[in-house]
């Protein structure tokens, strides 16, 4: 995927607490130390090695940094913590996540916070196919490029897109808002551009505070929303999808 | 001459009255047929398998005195706090959304009672149904409705749930009428929106991502609690062995006549395999890939009396899981529900008004169940005592494992899970290919060299 607007992005300060090694310990070994962390606790995971399922359903206020390329599903399943990926992440980078934060700096693979209840999700690169699938309140935030179907089936929360978005943006959407920075190949069904209103540059404003994005002119946005002509089922709707 | 009886009118058996009937609507609707319950197709069922008690050649245990054994551990194969159930027999996942709050709460409690589990549903988990039951399985969905890693770390297994029998590939549904307050809250959803379900999980496709997202529920949970994965009937050899080596501790296998809330007529009546012939396949799958009882076997889709249970058990399930069955027991197609008096109040003018009848309602998508059972309308809601009603499923589900364990004795076992296929026999073709026993009073198993 080609990314038309190269993300500007905050640099964290470097990682701190002390270090678990994923190569040493495994997933297990790994996710058993991180949950007896007390509240308030910063922690390395070196050597990740694309390991999956790192620093999963975590429920405490943890600083959790991911030295290195991350498997499926990091940080997922997260509440109250903040999981940074140093690296790409592989399928569903906090997906469920219900508080918190999961930062990916590098390129997320697909179904990024797919059905992701709350927290924010932040891809530093490109996110691939299916990005924010069935979303559920949470906030998704990509740097780059989004995939097709970005959005699909997406039921609450906000997807913010600082590049372009792939096909059938929105597919099936439901009461989540998408804003995309750069193009957009197409609209998936009954997903269709609407007004930007102030609330929403206010929305967005406060989005590319929070992720650094500041590439992102939060005045220079497409909002997309769903059209609410699929909400309920009929034969005659057959031609949509 | 007396007058004679006219000629009588010819048959189309392509388009017999009833399909002229069901075009003639569907052009009325603009769009086909949605209903509840399974198949109403006769099919190959445990029906047409007989058991063979002990006579000479085998002798009998005490039936009403000896003790026969029914208690059933489910995951033992990576859980460190497996299942643990007295009876072979469960419920079945069913969401609130689809079923009252209160139903819900009345299988939990009659499943506590009995010493079962009870599942969730497509929508999460509600407090009332985990307070109610000892032991509550929670389904990860395509939809993900509801899914939270509280209630994960609250359930006692995980259940995957790649499809169901009614509707094998197909997505779950609930239409705007069920779709009230709290459903809507639970399912972040509008409210009275037509809820379609995904049929796909959102985060993982094929056996290799299932392997990871089966260790991702594991980390959540500590490596405590099973999991099992569920699945239609389908392509059952295949489909239990890509589960057994993702991970899975237990495979619960849905035959075609299982039960749903709302789905289209077509997708029940002509898909996926009865449950005669997916429990066989499943078992041999099972008993190919590994050690005798490492991965446990849970089989649904029209299971209703002892024998069926005692047959399922004996072609290699190690327990039954039963949807409808339950909600009869419930009340589901009486025809009438208790008063405040106790006195019966007749509703067969609103399955009437349904355009059925008690006995034949498959109405549960409408949301106007006259018993209160699946509907969300809280004047329904309210003719539903989950107090009795937990008491008449209780009855009913121990009436299914006296019902086993007698004929487990009468085979002549001391535990029901002994029953085995060489204690069975087919009374059609048919059965006795899809079951790989016997025809009955001959050695010839269809398809099966001699």
């Amino acid at each position: 995927m080609v990314t038309l607007n190269q993300p500007t992005v905050i640099q964290p300060p470097a990682p701190a607490g002390p270090c678990l090694d994923a190569a040493e310990l495994g997933v297990r070994g790994v996710n058993e130390r991180l949950r007896q962390l007390p509240p308030g606790s910063a922690v390395t995971v070196t050597s990740p090695g694309g390991r999956h399922n790192l620093a999963v359903a975590l429920a405490a206020e943890l600083a959790v940094t991911i030295d290195g390329p991350a498997g499926y599903y990091a940080g997922g399943l997260g509440q109250l913590a903040t999981v940074t990926v140093h690296g790409p992440a592989g399928w569903g980078a906090g997906e469920n996540l219900m508080s918190g934060e999961v930062r990916v700096r590098g390129d997320a693979s697909q179904s990024a916070a797919a059905s992701a209840h709350g927290g924010l999700v932040v891809v530093e690169g490109n996110a691939s196919l299916r990005a924010g699938i069935s979303l559920k309140g949470a906030t998704l935030a990509v740097a780059g490029d989004a995939g097709a179907f970005c959005g699909f089936l997406a039921q609450a929360g906000t997807i913010l897109i600082g590049g372009n978005a792939g096909e059938a943006l929105g597919d099936s959407l439901y009461e989540a808002v998408i804003y995309v920075a750069g193009t957009i190949r197409s609209l998936g069904a009954d997903a269709q551009v609407e007004e930007l209103s102030a609330a929403d540059v206010a929305t967005v404003r406060d989005l590319v505070r929070r992720t650094g994005f500041r590439h992102i002119d939060p005045e220079n946005v497409t909002r997309v929303g769903s059209a609410r002509q699929l909400y309920h089922f009929s034969g005659q709707h057959h031609a949509a999808y | 001459m007396p007058p004679t009886d006219p000629a009588p009118l010819p048959l189309n058996h392509t388009f017999p009255p009833e399909v002229v009937a069901d075009i003639q609507q569907r052009a009325g609707l603009g769009r086909y047929q949605i209903r509840g319950m399974g198949a109403r197709r006769a099919l190959p069922t445990f029906d047409d398998l007989l058991l063979l008690t002990a006579s000479a050649s085998r002798y009998p245990l005490e039936g009403y005195r000896e003790h026969c054994a029914t208690r059933t551990v489910l995951g033992a194969r990576h859980a460190a706090e497996p299942v643990v159930l007295d009876i072979p027999v469960t419920i079945a996942g069913m969401s609130f959304g689809a079923l009252s709050a209160a139903a819900k709460e009345a299988l939990g409690r009659a499943a506590s009672e009995v010493g079962t589990s009870t599942t969730t549903g497509d929508g999460g988990m509600t407090a009332e149904e985990r307070a109610a039951s000892k032991t509550l399985v929670y389904q990860c969905l395509p939809s993900r409705y509801g899914f939270n890693p509280d209630d994960l770390r609250a359930a006692d297994a995980v259940e995957i749930v790649l499809g169901q029998g009614a509707k094998p590939g197909g997505g779950g549904m609930l239409l705007g009428q069920k779709v009230g307050p709290r459903v809507a809250g639970m399912r972040t959803l509008p409210e009275g929106v037509d809820q379609r379900s995904a049929s796909r999980h959102p985060d993982w496709t094929g056996p290799d991502d299932l392997r990871i997202k089966i260790e991702e529920l594991r980390e959540a949970t500590g490596w405590r609690i099973p999991i099992y994965v569920k699945m239609g009937a389908t392509r059952v050899g295949h489909d239990v062995r890509l589960a057994v080596a993702a991970g899975a501790d237990v495979v619960v296998v849905d035959g075609m006549q299982g039960g749903t809330a709302a789905t289209q007529d077509m997708f029940i009546e002509h898909t996926g395999i009865p449950t005669l012939a997916a429990v066989r396949l499943a078992a041999e799958a099972l008993a190919d890939l590994g050690p005798a009882g490492e991965v446990q076997l849970i089989v649904s889709g029209g299971i209703r009396t002892g024998a069926d249970v005692a047959k399922a058990l004996a072609l290699g399930a190690d327990a039954v899981s039963l949807g409808v069955a339950p909600l009869i027991a419930l009340g589901c197609n009486a025809p009438s529900y208790p008063g405040t008096d106790g006195a019966p109040v007749d509703v067969t003018g609103e399955y009437a008004a349904m355009g059925t009848a008690p006995g034949y309602c498959a109405g549960c998508h409408t949301g106007r169940c006259p018993v209160g059972i699946a509907t969300q309308d809280d004047r329904l809601a309210g003719r539903l005592d989950a107090g009795l009603g937990a008491e008449q499923v209780a009855n009913y589900l121990r009436s299914l494992v006296m019902e086993t364990a007698m004929l487990a004795r009468a085979c002549g076992k001391s535990d029901v899970h002994r029953l085995e296929p060489e204690d069975l026999v087919a009374l059609t073709v048919e059965a006795a290919a899809m079951a790989r026993v016997p025809l009955a009073g001959t050695s010839w198993i269809p398809g099966w060299p001699s």
